[in-house]
């Protein structure tokens, strides 16, 4: 019972650092910074999916948490090749 | 067991806001990129260890199912995150950022 | 010939993934019949998909038994140690505020693609440094190292013992 409350207090925790790199995604100068704040806060947001899975025991969340790793992937390598522009 | 449980928790969450700490402080896209990266990597590896953890306490089929989707997604965030940061640094480079207050940059020297 | 050794290498490894995915699916932890069924069939699918890419530029190596077990030994040993160093370190930095960055450039005489991915991913999460691009003709990292104090170094300056464990594992 207790244990659950640490996971929810962790997951909070996780959440407001997201908010944070919300920051740098905002006023970053240039684009590549607005990149890496992205993938941060993807990082960010598998952690309190996994740590919010085992809060309330929902084993569905943790699959979801997989897909979007993986996805997350793929989008900043999009990203990525966007930005170096030239031939692809 | 929940000594160690907190324990990972609270250091994988301590290091998780050192990461967004560095992505805030630091200068330039490139040292942006190394506080972001490590930091987030590590810490996110002790938090998906404490639910590894609690799920192999727990036991039973729900609990087994828990620890193995946890380690299978901090091994994808050990492959993916590195992979991903160099893309964004290659990138960064390629269209132009000049590293901040850079000592030699052998790459602007190659081309 | 060739062919259908790629394609039973990926579907073995892709019926691997989903054996790991799809456990305690059944009683004891094993896995339900119609999982094993659904998995065979993907895995098939997905291979007959990927295969003749996944194998392209030769990396057969990784199939071998002798660099699996290099490879958990490098993982469980020398791998983590640098990485907790490394995560202070940026702390350290993070809190004062002392850096002296810059682009190095080294060559450590790997060859294969494997090798160079095995290096690359091992400098991004170790102290002070970040590959930024690797030449593919000659093999030269570049590498942004936080804190310089040699601006033309050799593998060992920048990344301790790693080049050699990229050796002993991935070539």
């Amino acid at each position: 019972m207790i244990v659950e409350l640490g996971f929810g207090a962790a997951a909070v925790a996780l959440l407001a650092f997201a908010l944070v790199c919300t920051i740098r995604l905002a006023v970053g100068p240039t684009a590549a910074d607005r990149a890496v704040a992205l993938d941060t806060i993807n990082t960010l947001v598998v952690a309190t999916m996994v740590v919010v899975g085992a809060a309330f025991r929902l084993v569905v969340l943790m699959d979801v948490a997989l897909v979007y790793a993986l996805l997350s992937y793929v989008g900043t390598l999009y990203i990525a090749r966007y930005l170096e522009g030239g031939s692809w | 067991m929940n000594a160690l449980i907190y324990a990972l928790l609270a250091v994988g969450t301590v290091f998780n806001g050192l990461g967004a700490l560095a992505l805030i402080r630091f200068p330039d896209v490139y040292t942006r990129i190394h506080g972001a990266t490590k930091c987030t990597t590590f810490g996110s590896i002790f938090s998906l260890l404490g639910v590894a953890v609690y799920g192999i306490w727990q036991g039973g089929g729900m609990g087994g199912t828990m620890a193995v989707r946890a380690f299978l997604a901090l091994i994808f965030l050990l492959l993916t995150n590195p992979t991903g940061s160099h893309a964004l640094a290659r990138a960064a480079h390629r269209s132009g950022i000049k590293p901040f207050r850079a000592v030699v940059d052998r790459l602007e020297e190659k081309k | 010939m060739r062919r259908v050794a790629q394609w039973t290498a990926t579907a073995v490894l892709a019926f691997a993934v989903y054996l790991v995915l799809a456990t305690f699916t059944g009683p004891w932890g094993l896995w339900a019949p119609d999982e094993l069924l659904a998995g065979l069939v993907i895995a098939l699918v997905v291979a007959l998909a990927t295969g003749m890419f996944v194998w392209a530029r030769g990396d057969w190596r990784v199939l071998q038994p002798k660099r699996w077990l290099l490879f958990l030994v490098y993982i469980l040993g020398p791998f983590p140690l640098a990485m907790a160093k490394a995560n202070l370190d940026v702390a350290w930095r993070v809190i004062t505020g002392k850096i002296r960055p810059g682009i190095v450039k080294f060559n450590p005489n790997l060859k294969t693609d494997l090798g160079r991915t095995f290096l690359a991913n091992s400098i991004t999460l170790t102290p002070g440094t970040l590959t930024v691009d690797v030449d593919e003709g000659t093999g030269d990292f570049y590498v942004h190292w936080i804190n310089v104090t040699n601006e033309s170094p050799t593998p060992e300056d920048v990344c301790g013992p790693f080049p050699s464990w990229a050796r002993r594992v991935a070539e």
